[in-house]
């Protein structure tokens, strides 16, 4: 090569310095070859390489570049012109890709600076996520705790497992080293640690109400955190030296205050809260997070509204337990009370007969001495006797049932009957007795005075007696007057019957019977008691009177059930006294059938049903026997079966000749009602015979059953004479018994 | 014997009967249906009385006697027995019946055994009295006196 005259020296061409040019040429093109191999073998490795255009382009420029220093070994020797021209044709390519190389960095290297910054970008955006990402999975733990705490916390309705049960929960899910509650006290002004977690109390611990931090808490339902120096929260005795930890309180609100009295309460919410602490653990870094407080808060929710229902749950319990007590107490009383009803009943169900059996005696053997020889006078006072030992009879069967009386279960025995004459057969039943007091007996009837009536004359009878006897029982001297009248409708606004609102009518009037005496009167305060039962006059001035004192109080009652009032006047003691009743009667048409006196009159043996065809019915021998007997004397003809079978079998082979059929209702196998059905069912109300039911049984409501169940008639046992009769009477006079049933 | 004295004796009996309250006014009547047509009335209902109540009472013996004791079967019978007692005027063997009736609904055996020894005692009291006064009438007739009876 020619050597170019140049201001330094001629640089002869020495071998060690054309020996490291031509080793670091080497080198360099070994490292510019092998970087664009590196280049691609890396990037075929990798998956993403956007600049493939870059890498050509630098790829070249390398390879171009290595190509130059290549064919630049040759020239450290002599070398040929192909060589130059090579070496030319190199670097002039190798110029141009350079060129255009750096041209093209121009534009890429800003972009790859920002892909830097967009790296940086992402990872701060995937920290930011993971940040929210643990903050959600958090909030979802302490859902989850939420829940099961609530579980737990409902799971039961006993108050201090539902309070013991959170206290524990909330430790284990919060790790808290303390958790206690304060309930407030019966005065309201101080809390009471009532729960905590870790330690016992020995001593009721309290604090008042009106602390700041208290105050605070329960201003707000959040949870707030008070300091650790709060009295509430330095519950435990610390020695040494410890951070404590953080402590947070939370309000409870409480519904029912049946545990915890308080008389006032000076929040002017007036709602009482109970408080719960919660405490960190002390010596550790933590602090309460406020997804920790909001799972506190709702923890407190959830635990009042057990408490709650705990609450109701009690009182319900403690309801129950009163009602059963009261129950179990009322049950026993009824029971007593039936007891002692039943007692009380069979007592005058026996004494009813022990009492009977005598009066029959008087009654039979009296009737017997009247068909003796007797003078008149005797004559009459049999008489009397008889009347009187049937009144009393009647008497004592109304005295022993005075009980049913107020119950209501007497009922009147209608009658058609001669008023005037009834009111005669009373004064005639006082005269001897007025006559040896030497009192002058009057009485006095209106003119409009029904001369006939419909009501239970035996009653109106014994009221009557009643009034007048004690008019002449209780005077001295002077008079008694009786004046009976027509009740008016003027008097009836009478101020003294205030209640009192008889209504006329068609069918029934009202008659006012009044009797004045001159006797030893009574206190115008003592009227009202006169009417109550065992009440006597003055005791002090009448020792001498003696009664029972049930007198008036069963006229009260008969004169209750006659639709009517009794009342009884005096204008002092000693100024004598006026009793007035007014009872309700049915008007009755002379013409229709009058009954019988009251006195027992010898019965005519004739018979009057001659050829009427009568079956009997009775399971007992000597029942029937007897049935028939009766009968057969009254002249009729009389078929006796002994069972409701037999009694159907001859009803349907004789046809309707018989007229009437006496059934027993109670009998085994078929029993009255039975048959009666049956009858129905095959003939019809229309084709069959006159039915009257035989039974021993005296409640009225067999009576009734018979009646509604289409029987004609009823007669009760043991059958008599009479009893027949009237009934035969009844149905083949009148055809059957309707709306007017009467008991025999 | 004599008439006269044999009435007496009927007429006393019959008293004490009715006093005693061996026998009630039901009684009365059926003696009222005695009559020419009909004179041996009061004799036969007493006798079929008296046959049926005692089978009654050797059922009720038996029945209350027997393991369980059928309380209902004893209520069927002594409201037979009380029904014919009732019927015939046996006033004290009926009030007997009531009693026995009563321990029955209470299901009290020892009562109902009380009770019907009670009962028995009374209907064999009547039964010995109202065969005497049978008996007395029977005598009366054959002396072709008549009987007196109480209205």
């Amino acid at each position: 090569m020619d050597h170019c005259n140049c201001v330094e020296l001629l640089w002869p061409a020495s071998d060690i310095h054309m020996k490291y040019q031509f080793i670091s040429d080497f080198f360099i093109v070994l490292a510019y070859f092998s970087i664009p191999l590196e280049l691609i073998y890396f990037v075929k490795k990798s998956a993403v390489f956007p600049y493939r255009w870059v890498l050509v382009q630098f790829g070249a420029f390398i390879v171009l570049c290595g190509a130059t220093h290549l064919i630049n070994l040759w020239t450290f020797t002599l070398h040929t012109r192909t060589v130059v021209v090579c070496m030319t044709v190199a670097k002039v390519l190798t110029a141009v890709v350079s060129c255009a190389t750096a041209l093209m960095l121009v534009h890429i290297i800003p972009d790859l600076l920002s892909v830097k910054t967009r790296e940086q970008f992402l990872k701060n955006k995937a920290a930011e996520l993971d940040r929210e990402m643990g903050l959600i999975r958090t909030q979802e733990e302490t859902g989850r705790h939420v829940r099961m705490l609530t579980h737990e916390i409902r799971s039961s309705l006993d108050r201090h497992t539902i309070l013991k049960t959170t206290l524990v929960e909330l430790g284990k899910t919060l790790a808290l080293e303390e958790c206690s509650l304060w309930m407030p006290t019966r005065n309201g002004l101080e809390l009471q640690l009532t729960h905590r977690l870790r330690h016992i109390p020995s001593l009721p611990v309290t604090v008042p109400i009106h602390h700041p931090d208290i105050m605070r808490v329960f201003s707000t339902n959040h949870a707030v955190r008070i300091p650790s120096n709060s009295p509430v929260a330095s519950t435990r005795r610390h020695n040494g030296k410890y951070v404590p930890g953080d402590v947070v309180a939370v309000r409870v609100p409480l519904l029912h205050l049946n545990n915890f009295h308080i008389a006032e309460w000076p929040e002017p919410a007036k709602k009482p809260f109970a408080l719960m602490v919660l405490i960190l653990p002390s010596d550790s870094a933590r602090r309460w997070h406020v997804h920790e407080q909001e799972l506190v808060e709702v923890v407190a929710d959830q635990v009042a509204v057990a408490l709650s229902h705990a609450s109701i749950l009690e009182e319900t319990l403690r309801a129950r337990d009163l009602l059963m007590e009261q129950n179990v107490a009322l049950d026993m009383a009824r029971r007593e009370a039936e007891t002692a009803a039943c007692a009380r009943d069979r007592f005058l169900a026996v004494m009813n007969h022990e009492m009977r059996t005598p009066m029959h005696a008087i009654i039979a053997l009296s009737s017997l001495l009247q068909e003796s020889e007797l003078t008149t006078e005797q004559r009459s006072m049999v008489e009397t006797i008889v009347r009187s030992s049937n009144l009393l009879a009647t008497l004592i069967t109304d005295v022993l049932d005075l009980s049913r009386l107020e119950d209501g279960s007497i009922q009147l025995d209608m009658h058609t009957f001669n008023l005037p004459a009834l009111f005669r057969e009373v004064l005639n039943l006082v005269k001897p007795i007025a006559s040896v007091k030497k009192l002058a007996i009057s009485l006095n009837l209106a003119k409009d005075l029904p001369e006939y009536a419909i009501g239970d004359d035996k009653r109106l009878m014994q009221m009557a007696l009643n009034v007048v006897g004690n008019a002449v029982k209780f005077t001295k001297d002077g008079f008694v007057t009786v004046t009976i009248c027509l009740e008016r409708p003027e008097f009836l606004s009478d101020p003294r019957l205030r209640d009192f609102r008889p209504m006329q009518g068609e069918e029934h009037c009202y008659i006012r019977v009044k009797v004045q005496d001159t006797g030893i009167g009574l206190n115008p305060p003592d009227v009202s008691n006169f009417f109550n039962k065992f009440v006597h006059a003055n005791s002090s001035s009448n020792k001498i009177y003696r009664g029972s004192g049930l007198g008036l109080a069963i006229c009260k009652r008969f004169a209750n059930l006659m639709d009517g009032h009794i009342w009884i006047e005096s204008e002092g003691l000693g100024k004598g006294s006026t009793v007035t009743f007014i009872v309700k009667l049915g008007i009755a048409d002379r013409a229709s059938e009058v009954d019988k006196q009251i006195a027992l009159q010898p019965c005519p043996l004739k018979a009057n049903f001659s050829g009427v065809r009568v079956l009997v019915t009775d399971n007992n021998g000597v029942n029937r026997m007897v049935s028939r007997g009766l009968l057969v004397r009254l002249g009729c003809e009389v078929i006796a079966v002994g069972s409701g079978r037999d009694c159907l079998k001859l009803l349907y082979q004789s046809g309707n000749s018989i007229k009437i059929l006496f059934l027993e209702v109670f009998m085994p196998d078929m029993d009255g009602y039975e048959v009666l059905a049956q009858i129905n069912a095959k003939v019809g109300r229309h084709g069959r015979p006159l039915i009257v039911a035989l039974t021993a049984n005296t409640e009225q409501s067999t009576r009734e059953r018979c009646l509604t169940s289409g029987m004609d008639g009823v007669v009760l046992k043991p059958v008599s004479l009479e009893k027949m009769r009237a009934v035969l009477t009844e149905l083949l006079g009148r055809g059957s018994l309707g709306s007017n049933p009467r008991r025999m | 014997m004599d008439v006269a004295k044999l009435q007496q004796q009927h007429l006393e009996l019959t008293q004490a009967l009715f006093k005693e309250g061996f026998l009630d006014e039901q009684f009365t009547q059926l003696q009222q249906l005695e009559d020419p047509s009909n004179p041996e009335f009061v004799a036969e209902v007493s006798t079929l009385f008296f046959d049926d109540s005692q089978r009654i009472l050797a059922e009720l013996t038996k029945s209350l006697d027997g393991d369980p004791v059928d309380f209902k079967k004893i209520d069927a019978y002594v409201h037979q027995f009380k029904g014919s007692s009732s019927s015939i005027g046996a006033h004290r063997v009926k009030v007997g019946c009531t009693v026995l009736r009563t321990c029955c609904e209470e299901e009290n055996r020892e009562g109902c055994w009380q009770a019907l020894q009670q009962v028995k005692q009374e209907f064999f009291l009547v039964k010995n009295r109202l065969e005497l006064l049978l008996q007395l009438e029977q005598q009366i007739l054959a002396e072709g006196g008549t009987i007196p009876f109480m209205e």
